[in-house]
């Protein structure tokens, strides 16, 4: 299963017609400690590339965008008590929302691991 | 590592500041503090002035004890927040914060009459602090059970590895704990050796920060500075208004008219944290700021200081804390935020 990601580093993954969204585990590293996320209400419509959900650490508090236009069907509740679990497994248990994507299209507009993780390499 | 008054400074280790506050609060951490200045003065207190410089009486101290106190500006700002050590009766050290060392040296300088001697010693004196419920344990194993009984806010005079240094039961965790001082060719086989303990593991600033501001510490920079008076930062009772200093004319003012603006602790009512400069509202209008605020791992919840005119700091009080798209709901509370620290044990 393909994981696609933003410049803003989140993550997304599609499978049976629904996508799940994260952080990278690049940008769960550089937040520190997470001790809060705001999660966004269920059913919200999303664009890509838009703010929809918050994230703070001991350090910083950073916006979350939309890696698709889509749905929100599912949000991560364990994320409201648990916030760590963002830095112990940012790429599969902290995931953030599900969402149904109205535009697979948009998946030309996000970079493949290998692309990300020179994207990373670049940036350093 | 980050520039901090002209140091690298660690600010997390591997670990990361949430594990490494929970080891200052359940074990024992220890703190690379060397970046803090250290003077020296020698003399008389009366003849050579120190007596009027300090928001406290120095001569008042008993030797072997220190205190917490404040240099103040004309205008009854605070210039620093330091401690006082009394080694003699004619043996003074000031610690001061390290951003502020230049200045804090030139200015006490300038109130002293040049009949002591005063010199900045922060060049060659290294500080550690050991700080936690296991503090005392670890420093008695390796030097003796006689450190194990100083009180609070007592020190000693001692060697430690061969050296002359100062072992005091003070720091800024609320954690029992003790402030090393010793000379800096020293301070790197004292680190090394505490670590050889299992109980102890070294712990950053950003640790150390959440640790004071949840005991309701102030941070000299964020809480209190050069506009800043004790009356307004609810620290008056480190000023002794029974004896001179610089700043008393402007505290006496303040104290007969009232502070426009008061320092308020508040609880927020989520995990969010508030920060340093998020504005304060209260009934809708704009009334202060955030000064310090974190999310406290001990209570669950974001924690804060910060500066409001006073109708908005009684006890109880609905705060929002606000910045941007960011919003929060914050209730003035006493201090300590937390209130179960080893540090009195």
């Amino acid at each position: 299963m393909e994981t696609y990601f933003t410049k803003e580093h989140e993550w997304v993954t599609i499978k049976d017609g629904v996508a799940a969204v994260g952080i990278s585990d690049h940008a769960a590293h550089l937040l520190g400690d997470v001790t809060f996320v705001e999660l966004p209400p269920l059913g919200k419509v999303v664009t890509q590339f838009q703010q929809f959900a918050a994230i703070e650490s001991v350090k910083a508090a950073s916006d979350i965008y939309a890696p698709l236009s889509g749905k929100i069907i599912k949000v991560n509740e364990a994320l409201e008590v648990t916030p760590e679990i963002v830095n112990e497994s940012p790429e599969e248990a902290a995931w953030i929302v599900r969402l149904e994507p109205s535009n697979l299209e948009e998946l030309q507009n996000l970079m493949t691991r290998t692309q990300y993780e020179e994207f990373l390499g670049g940036m350093e | 590592m980050a520039p901090f008054g002209g140091w690298e400074m660690p600010i997390q280790y591997p670990t990361g500041i949430i594990a490494e506050h929970r080891w200052c609060r359940e074990q024992a951490a220890l703190f690379d503090i060397c970046h803090m200045g250290e003077f020296l003065y020698e003399g008389d207190l009366d003849a050579g002035g120190l007596e009027g410089v300090f928001t406290f009486s120095v001569k008042s101290i008993p030797v072997g004890r220190s205190r917490y106190g404040f240099l103040l500006n004309e205008r009854g700002g605070v210039i620093d927040d330091l401690i006082v050590f009394r080694l003699a009766p004619e043996k003074v050290m000031v610690v001061v914060n390290a951003a502020t060392i230049d200045n804090d040296f030139s200015v006490i300088s300038s109130r002293l009459t040049g009949a002591a001697s005063f010199t900045d010693i922060s060049q060659a004196t290294a500080k550690l602090d050991l700080q936690g419920p296991k503090a005392r344990d670890v420093l008695t194993r390796f030097f003796g059970d006689d450190l194990g009984t100083l009180p609070y806010f007592t020190f000693t005079e001692c060697t430690l590895l061969g050296a002359k240094a100062v072992v005091s039961r003070t720091g800024y965790t609320g954690e029992l704990g003790y402030e090393l001082f010793l000379p800096a060719h020293k301070v790197r086989e004292l680190w090394e050796l505490l670590l050889t303990d299992e109980r102890v593991r070294p712990v950053g600033l950003g640790a150390r920060d959440l640790l004071r501001l949840e005991v309701g510490y102030s941070l000299y920079g964020s809480d209190i500075d050069q506009v800043t008076t004790p009356l307004e930062a609810g620290l008056s009772s480190f000023v002794n208004f029974n004896k001179e200093f610089v700043g008393k004319e402007a505290l006496l003012a303040q104290r007969e008219e009232g502070a426009p603006r008061v320092k308020v602790a508040f609880r927020v009512n989520s995990r969010r944290s508030p920060r340093h400069h998020y504005d304060i509202l209260f009934q809708g209008e704009r009334v202060g700021s955030v000064t310090s605020g974190a999310f406290s791992p001990m209570l669950g919840c974001g924690i804060g200081l910060g500066f409001v005119s006073r109708e908005a700091a009684a006890i109880g009080s609905t705060l929002t804390i606000s910045h941007e798209k960011v919003s929060m709901e914050g209730t003035v509370c006493d201090l300590p935020f937390y209130r179960d620290g080893s540090l009195r044990s």
